[in-house]
């Protein structure tokens, strides 16, 4: 019995981290049809926002007795860092790219080789720069009254709001490096982010001792699937998106701004992918290739889980990930000894996390010769193509 | 259309002299080091083929052709090692020592032989593209998720031949340089000679078998199917079996690339089979032009070439370059350099700098002669 507890446990704290890491992706895939092979980088820029929230916590006099928090200001920060790459990636190249989702790909992967070399080549100070000034220039046609960016002084003013957001960005840089001497140097070596005190430890039910750190990475993603799901079912907004990812021509049709819902949900799919990141931060070190290591077990879950259905992802991630662990540990060995050899033999091959990702690979496709739509397929006459 | 047919004949025939041409100055010019990356990057064309050949033509983007790369790799070395191996205790490979096997796994028994070896590199890579690709393509499964599921199976057999340390040795790879090939080492000069010019002679044979399969009636096919799949479906072709067909070709071709890579570079790893080389291979067709097998070889090549030239000089850099190619490709440049100048954007640029007069035409003839050559 306590076997069984923990193997679960196991299974969904692993499936839990792929869970929000793949949220957002499915999201967007649902949404625009485009897979965003640079989500894994948008991932890794939330892990160094953790990264850079922890040394500004630790070594600012004025946030220090705060420090024991600093995670739960890394997510909101790690949401902001990414949800803003991921808009300016939106604006700036997939916007034109829509309808053609496989050049959306190459795009996008190039999009992850450059931010993938920017972390290892620009100090983190600097980076952190670039963020804000482009959040700042990225909402000041929002905040700005609509009748000041028109003609062409509304030109003028767009420049010359760039214009003071590099200043901004520069200011940042510079008096982040002054003030915390880690972030001042560019290097590709990994970093660590360490949980403060009250995380540490873990917390014995039954005579079974779980992990606070897991527990965490848990409560985050429910409250995150949470928050996602009352978002896209009540609010105006996200039954737009919805709308949407049903039938984008009639939404347009019905006055439903169908370029302001891509934002919009490029930029919540991409936070997402921010929030993931301080939970993979927590478990391990963080290096510019952090987001590869977890983005393939991302597509196996949109693909499993089906296009458009936030129930489909959750079971998705949940099972590959209970998966992974009865496999990759081999549990079945410890919960049934006596088994007949061959097939021990068998599964004690693929007793280790990557043959246990092999193993599942193989379970999917057959899988998906039975349901090739996914656990939830949608429903529709449309001759797909 | 007459005149521009002709014109781009001209063109292709002139782009083959120079290849031919520097293909016989090369050895005469280049040291050895040098041809010797020619060599490889002209191996690596022959994959680039492949992935045009189903990207291209038949619009199924994979991102998984180095698992068949691999294999072909991992089957020449395999032999060489083979070849080689009577100097080593129990008479097995050397590295088997390392972890105390002392019996050959069953799989390695075949390439004792030369001719199932080379058979082998070209056909086990097909075989797995033909099975992989019927189970994929059986379920209309296409477009992006058929990306992922590629991409997917790439990391699987990355897993798979990275963790067995006792079966193919690993992470480390199978090392051929210094194997046996007719009592010549393989790493040595008079060999490499010898792999550049049958690397040069393989691109000219593998084009010319892309050229004679997408000629006539099954290239229309492969076409249709990327043009428009449910149309080809009502029509009463099984878009299933063709799309298996190439594919298995496809990955016939990575293997015999993968075979070339592995002898001119020295070693087969587990790194042929990350994510990154496989999408790079994607990116040389999209530069040299999708759809253009010409475009696909001279990518390859050039980039290739203009890679080690960077990396050599500025290392950090390539992946910036890489990655601006990669945006600029798909945004501005869709059907890559040769497609864009087959399409007459030479002309089209001197028009608009104001170099050349615009011919008149009629507007409407010219668009549908577009449309029929749209790639």
């Amino acid at each position: 019995m306590q076997l069984i507890i923990e193997s679960l446990f196991n299974g969904v704290a692993i499936g839990s981290v792929l869970l929000v890491a793949a949220l957002g992706l499915a999201i967007v895939f649902g949404l625009m049809g485009v897979i965003n092979l640079a989500h894994g980088e948008l991932m890794m820029l939330g892990a160094y926002s953790t990264y850079v929230t922890q040394l500004l916590f630790k070594q600012i006099p004025m946030l220090k007795p705060f420090y024991d928090i600093y995670v739960i200001v890394a997510i909101g920060i790690a949401f902001i860092v990414s949800g803003v790459v991921g808009i300016l990636l939106e604006r700036s190249i997939i916007k034109r790219l829509y309808g053609s989702p496989l050049e959306t790909l190459l795009a996008t992967w190039g999009v992850s080789l450059i931010l993938q070399q920017f972390v290892r080549s620009v100090p983190l100070a600097y980076g952190s720069g670039v963020v804000v000034a482009l959040l700042i220039a990225l909402s000041s046609p929002l905040l700005l009254p609509d009748d000041l960016l028109a003609g062409t002084k509304g030109k003028f003013i767009k420049a010359g709001t760039w214009f003071l957001s590099a200043i901004a960005g520069i200011t940042t840089g510079g008096i982040l490096s002054s003030l915390v001497s880690k972030l001042g140097r560019a290097s590709a070596r990994n970093v660590d982010v360490t949980a403060p005190s009250w995380m540490r430890g873990g917390i014995e039910v039954f005579g079974t001792t779980f992990p606070k750190t897991r527990l965490l990475i848990i409560l985050i993603t429910l409250i995150s699937v949470v928050l996602v799901s009352i978002f896209l079912s009540k609010s105006s907004w996200g039954i737009r998106i919805r709308a949407v990812t049903q039938n984008r021509s009639m939404s347009d049709c019905l006055g439903i701004s169908t370029e302001t819902v891509d934002v919009l949900t490029f930029g919540i799919g991409s936070g997402l992918a921010g929030v993931a990141g301080v939970a993979v931060s927590l478990l391990g070190s963080v290096g510019p290739n952090v987001g590869g290591s977890y983005i393939v077990g991302c597509f196996m879950v949109v693909v499993l889980g089906g296009v458009g259905n936030l129930l489909g992802t959750i079971i998705a991630s949940l099972s590959i990930g209970v998966m992974t662990d009865l496999i990759g540990a081999g549990r079945l060995l410890t919960i049934w000894p006596t088994m007949p050899s061959p097939l021990a033999s068998t599964i004690d091959f693929f007793a280790t996390t990557s043959m246990a990702r092999v193993m599942i690979f193989a379970l999917i496709v057959i899988f998906l010769q039975f349901r090739p739509a996914g656990l939830f397929p949608q429903k529709g006459r449309m001759v797909e193509s | 259309m007459n005149n521009s047919r002709k014109t781009q004949a001209w063109i292709s025939l002139m782009i083959w002299v120079v290849i031919i041409a520097a293909i016989i100055a090369a050895p005469a010019v280049l040291p050895v080091f040098r041809l010797n990356l020619l060599g490889r990057y002209l191996s690596l064309a022959i994959v680039a083929l492949g992935v045009d050949l189903i990207w291209g033509f038949t619009g199924l983007l994979s991102l998984g052709q180095g698992i068949f790369f691999a294999l072909g790799g991992y089957c020449a070395a395999m032999y060489l090692q083979l070849n080689s191996a009577f100097e080593f205790p129990n008479g097995i490979p050397e590295f088997f020592g390392l972890y105390g096997v002392e019996k050959l796994p069953f799989f390695w028994e075949p390439f004792n032989s030369p001719i199932f070896a080379l058979i082998a590199i070209w056909l086990i890579p097909s075989l797995v593209a033909g099975v992989l690709g019927f189970l994929v393509f059986r379920n209309r499964i296409k477009g992006v998720y058929f990306s992922i599921l590629t991409q997917a199976s790439l990391l699987v057999f990355f897993n798979l031949f990275n963790g067995q340390q006792k079966l193919i040795n690993g992470t480390n790879g199978l090392k051929t340089d210094v194997t046996l090939l007719f009592g010549q080492m393989v790493g040595s000069d008079v060999v490499q000679r010898w792999f550049f010019w049958i690397s040069a002679v393989l691109v000219i044979f593998a084009w010319l078998f892309s050229k004679w399969i997408v000629r006539d009636r099954f290239g229309n096919i492969l076409i249709a199917i990327r043009d428009d799949e449910a149309r080809v479906r009502f029509t009463g072709y099984n878009p299933t079996i063709f799309k298996t067909i190439i594919f298995a070709i496809a990955g016939g071709l990575a293997g015999i690339s993968g075979a070339l890579y592995t002898v001119q570079s020295g070693i087969v790893s587990p790194q042929f089979m990350t994510v990154p080389f496989s999408i790079e291979m994607v990116i040389w067709v999209a530069v040299g032009g999708r759809g253009t097998l010409l475009g696909a070889i001279l990518g390859a090549v050039v980039i290739n070439y203009a890679k080690s030239l960077v990396s050599e000089a500025l290392p950090a850099s390539w992946m910036f370059i890489q990655g601006g190619l990669f945006i600029l490709v798909v945004t501005a440049l869709p059907e890559g350099v040769l497609g864009w100048i087959q399409r007459g954007g030479i002309r089209n640029l001197l028009v608009k700098v104001g170099f050349s007069r615009n011919i008149a035409t009629y507007p409407k003839l010219e668009i549908a002669d577009r449309e029929d050559m749209k790639v």
